[in-house]
C-alpha cells in the first residue's frame, strides 16, 4: 500500500521502528569530504527521517550493517572461547536499488556458497530494508546495464515529493498499520527507478577468461597504488581476512576477528613461507574485474557487479572501472588475434 | 541457528614426528570422516589459523605435518606439542581413491607436496592390489629436507620409488636431480591410460606436467592439489578464489583439464 506522510508524520514512524531496530542510513557528514568544503555521505545511524540523505549517493556502501569492517569472531581467556552475544536489535537499512540487489550477492556468499556462515546468518534474519527511490541517476551510475536499477524486495521504499512529504510504498504486511496511522493520504506510490543513466557499460556476450592475456591489465602496473578503496567501497566485495590479537603483555587474554580484505592490497594471495599468486597491480585489476563481470556469473549464473559507480567515486588515480569493462571487447579481439598468428 | 563453522575443537597430540628442525608432524586423535588431499585449519587461539593438509590417516588418527614458517606454527611448535590443539575441518574435496584405481600410478611430490599425498600412497602401497603398479617420484631440495624419510624406507620394496634430491647427497635409496629429469625414464606400459598425480611448488608442477604430457599421458588422466592461501576453509573469506572456483571448495584437488584453464 502507499502513503503520503509529514515528515513529523515519518519520524513518528521511524521512531516507533527504533524500538526493535537500529535504523541505518546515509548520512552527511559536513566538510567530510575528500577535497574540502565537499560533505562526506556515508553511513551511520539515524533517529529521524531529514538525516536520510535522498539526493546524493553515499561513497561507501550500507554492507557494514551485515558485515562490520571488523568484526569479533571469538573473545579468548586463558580457559575459555567465547562468542559475542548476538546483537540485541535488528537493523533497518536504507538503501537504493543498486545496494539491494548487492544484498542477494552477499547472501549468496555467506549464506549459499559452503556452509552458512554463523556471523552473517545472525544478523540478517534480523535485518529489513528500506528502499530509497531514484528519480534520477547520478553520474557514474550504470546500474540499468547490470540490470539492477529496479527492485520490489524491499520491505517499504521512500522518497519526497515537490513538497517535501515522504512517500512510502509499505509491502512489509506487518508494518502497514503503523504507516496507516500516521498517513495524511493513502494512495497509490510506485518508487522512482532509473531507466537511462549517464555512464554505460557494455560487456562482451562472449567474454572468456582468455581475456586475461590481454596487453591492457598491464597499463594499471603502474596507474594503480593498490589501494583498495574500490574493494572497500563496493557493496558487492565480501573478501575477509582474520587476525588474531592479545589485548595485553601477559598474552592471556585476545579475540580472534575478521576485517575486510581486498584484492587489490598486497597481502591477499601471500602464502606461509614467502609465495604470492598475483604480484602485479595489473593482474590484480584484472582479477576484480573479471570476477565482477565474469567470473561471479560462470558460478552463480548472475553478474556481480550492479552497477554503483563507487569504485569510479573513489579511486585516488581516476581509474575507472566502468571504462576497464568497456575495453573488454578490444581486449578480446586482441587476444583472438594473437592466436590466430 | 547454523552450526558455529568458525568454531574449533579440541585434538590431542598423539605423537610429534621430528623430520627437520622446522617440520614435524603432528599425530593426533581423530574420529571422523576424512579423506588425504582435505585439509584443517589448525587455530590457536590469539595468534591465527594456518591450512594444513592431511598427511596420513589411520583409524581415529590423523596426520598434520607442519612447517614452521610464521606467528601460527612458531607459536604451534613452541607451546603445542606435547597438548592438545585446536583444529577446524576437515575441508575441501581430497582425492578420490576410485579414480586411480586399476590403472597405472605415477604420483609426482615436490617438498611439502608429499603431505597431501602421503594417505593415498600409504593406502595403495598396503593395498598393490588395487592399482597396476605406483610409482612416486619425491623431490626434495637438500637432504636436509627430506621428509618422511622412514615411509621412503618401508615403501621403497612395496612400490616403485624414486627419492631425488635437487643437490648434494642424500641417503640410501636417494638420487640427485630434478624430478622432471625422472619423468622421461618412467617405465609405463600404457601412458595413454595411465594416470598421474602432480603435487607441489608451482614452478616444478608447471614443468612435471609438461613432462607428463611429452610422455603420453592424456591430461584428463593428471590431477593436481593447488596449494593456495586458505583463511576461512569454507567459501567466505575469498582469499582461495580462481576464476569460478574456490579451491577450499571445489579444490584443492583439481583434474588437470579444469587445474590447466584455472589463472591466478
Ligand atoms: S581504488 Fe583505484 S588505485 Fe585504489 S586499488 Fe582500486 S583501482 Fe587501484
Ligand atoms: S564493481 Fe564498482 S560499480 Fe560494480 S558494484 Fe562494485 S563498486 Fe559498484
Ligand atoms: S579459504 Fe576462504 S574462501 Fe576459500
Amino acid at each position: 500500500m502507499g502513503y503520503r506522510l509529514t515528515k513529523e508524520a515519518c519520524d513518528g514512524v521511524l521512531q516507533k521502528l527504533s524500538l526493535n531496530h537500529t535504523l541505518f542510513a546515509p548520512k552527511r557528514f559536513t566538510g567530510g569530504g575528500p577535497f574540502s568544503g565537499t560533505d562526506l555521505i556515508r553511513y551511520g545511524k539515524i533517529a529521524s527521517a531529514d538525516e536520510i540523505v535522498l539526493d546524493a549517493k553515499s561513497a561507501h556502501s550500507f554492507k557494514e550493517a551485515l558485515l562490520p569492517i571488523t568484526e569479533t569472531l571469538f573473545y579468548f581467556t586463558e580457559e575459555q572461547m567465547k562468542e559475542p552475544d548476538p546483537p540485541a536489535q535488528g537493523v533497518l537499512v536504507f538503501l537504493r536499488s543498486c545496494d539491494l540487489h548487492a544484498v542477494r550477492r552477499l547472501d549468496e556468499i555467506y549464506l549459499r556458497n559452503g556452509a552458512e556462515d554463523y556471523y552473517y546468518k545472525r544478523i540478517r534474519e534480523k535485518t529489513r530494508f528500506a528502499l530509497i527511490g531514484c528519480p534520477t541517476a547520478f553520474d557514474t551510475c550504470f546500474c540499468v546495464d547490470m540490470v539492477a536499477n529496479r527492485s520490489d524486495n524491499y520491505d517499504f521504499s521512500i522518497e519526497q515529493d515537490e513538497n517535501a512529504n515522504y512517500l512510502i510504498d509499505c509491502r512489509a504486511a506487518d508494518w502497514a498499520a503503523l504507516f496507516e496511522a500516521a498517513a495524511s493520504q493513502t494512495l497509490a506510490v510506485e518508487p522512482s527507478f532509473v531507466a537511462a543513466t549517464p555512464t554505460r557499460v557494455g560487456i562482451p556476450a562472449l567474454l572468456d577468461a582468455g581475456v586475461a592475456a590481454a596487453a591492457m591489465w598491464d597499463q594499471y602496473d603502474g596507474r594503480c597504488i593498490k589501494c583498495g578503496r574500490c574493494n572497500f567501497s563496493c557493496p558487492t566485495c565480501t573478501c575477509y581476512t582474520m587476525q588474531d590479537l592479545f589485548y595485553t603483555d601477559n598474552g592471556k587474554a585476545g579475540e580472534r576477528r575478521r576485517v575486510w580484505a581486498s584484492c587489490m592490497v598486497d597481502g591477499f594471495t601471500d602464502v606461509a613461507g614467502g609465495g604470492c599468486y598475483r604480484p602485479k597491480n595489473g593482474q590484480r585489476m584484472r582479477f576484480k574485474t573479471l570476477h565482477k563481470v565474469f567470473d561471479y556469473k560462470q558460478r552463480f549464473g548472475y553478474q556481480m557487479c550492479v552497477g554503483c559507480g563507487r569504485c569510479d567515486d573513489v579511486c585516488p588515480e581516476y581509474i575507472s572501472f566502468a571504462r576497464i569493462v568497456n575495453r573488454l571487447e578490444e581486449a578480446l579481439r586482441e587476444v583472438k588475434s594473437d592466436a590466430a598468428e | 541457528m547454523p552450526r558455529n563453522e568458525y568454531q574449533p575443537f579440541l585434538a590431542t597430540v598423539k605423537e610429534v614426528i621430528r623430520h627437520t628442525d622446522i617440520e614435524y608432524t603432528f599425530r593426533l586423535a581423530y574420529e571422523g570422516p576424512v579423506k588425504p588431499g582435505q585439509f584443517f585449519e589448525v587455530s590457536i587461539p590469539k595468534f591465527g589459523e594456518a591450512p594444513i593438509s592431511v598427511s596420513g590417516i589411520e583409524p581415529g588418527l590423523i596426520d598434520l605435518t607442519i612447517r614452521r614458517v610464521g606467528r601460527v606454527t612458531n607459536e604451534l611448535f613452541e607451546h603445542y606439542a606435547d597438548r592438545k590443539l585446536f583444529l577446524r575441518g576437515p575441508y575441501g574435496n581430497g582425492f578420490n581413491v576410485d579414480d586411480y584405481r586399476g590403472r597405472e600410478l605415477v604420483v609426482i611430490a615436490g617438498g611439502t607436496g608429499v603431505s597431501p599425498v602421503r594417505g593415498l600412497v600409504e593406502h595403495f602401497a598396503n593395498h598393490p592390489e588395487e592399482v597396476r603398479g605406483l610409482t612416486l617420484v619425491a623431490g626434495f631440495k637438500s637432504p636436509q629436507d627430506i621428509l618422511f624419510y622412514n615411509d621412503f624406507s618401508r615403501w621403497a620394496t612395496k612400490i616403485n620409488l624414486i627419492l631425488t634430491v635437487d643437490a648434494g647427497e642424500g641417503p640410501a635409496h636417494c638420487q640427485v636431480g630434478l624430478v622432471t629429469e625422472h619423468i622421461p625414464q618412467l617405465k609405463i606400459q600404457d601412458a595413454s591410460n595411465a594416470a598421474a598425480i602432480v603435487v607441489g611448488p608451482p614452478v616444478m608442477m608447471r614443468f612435471a606436467i609438461q613432462g607428463l604430457l611429452a610422455a603420453g599421458f592424456a591430461e584428463h588422466n593428471i590431477w593436481i592439489s593447488q596449494e593456495r592461501k586458505m583463511c576461512c576453509g569454507i567459501g567466505k573469506c575469498g582469499h582461495c578464489r580462481i576464476n569460478d572456483v574456490y579451491v577450499c571448495l571445489n579444490g584443492p584437488v583439481f583434474n588437470y583439464t579444469q587445474g590447466k584453464t584455472l589463472v591466478d
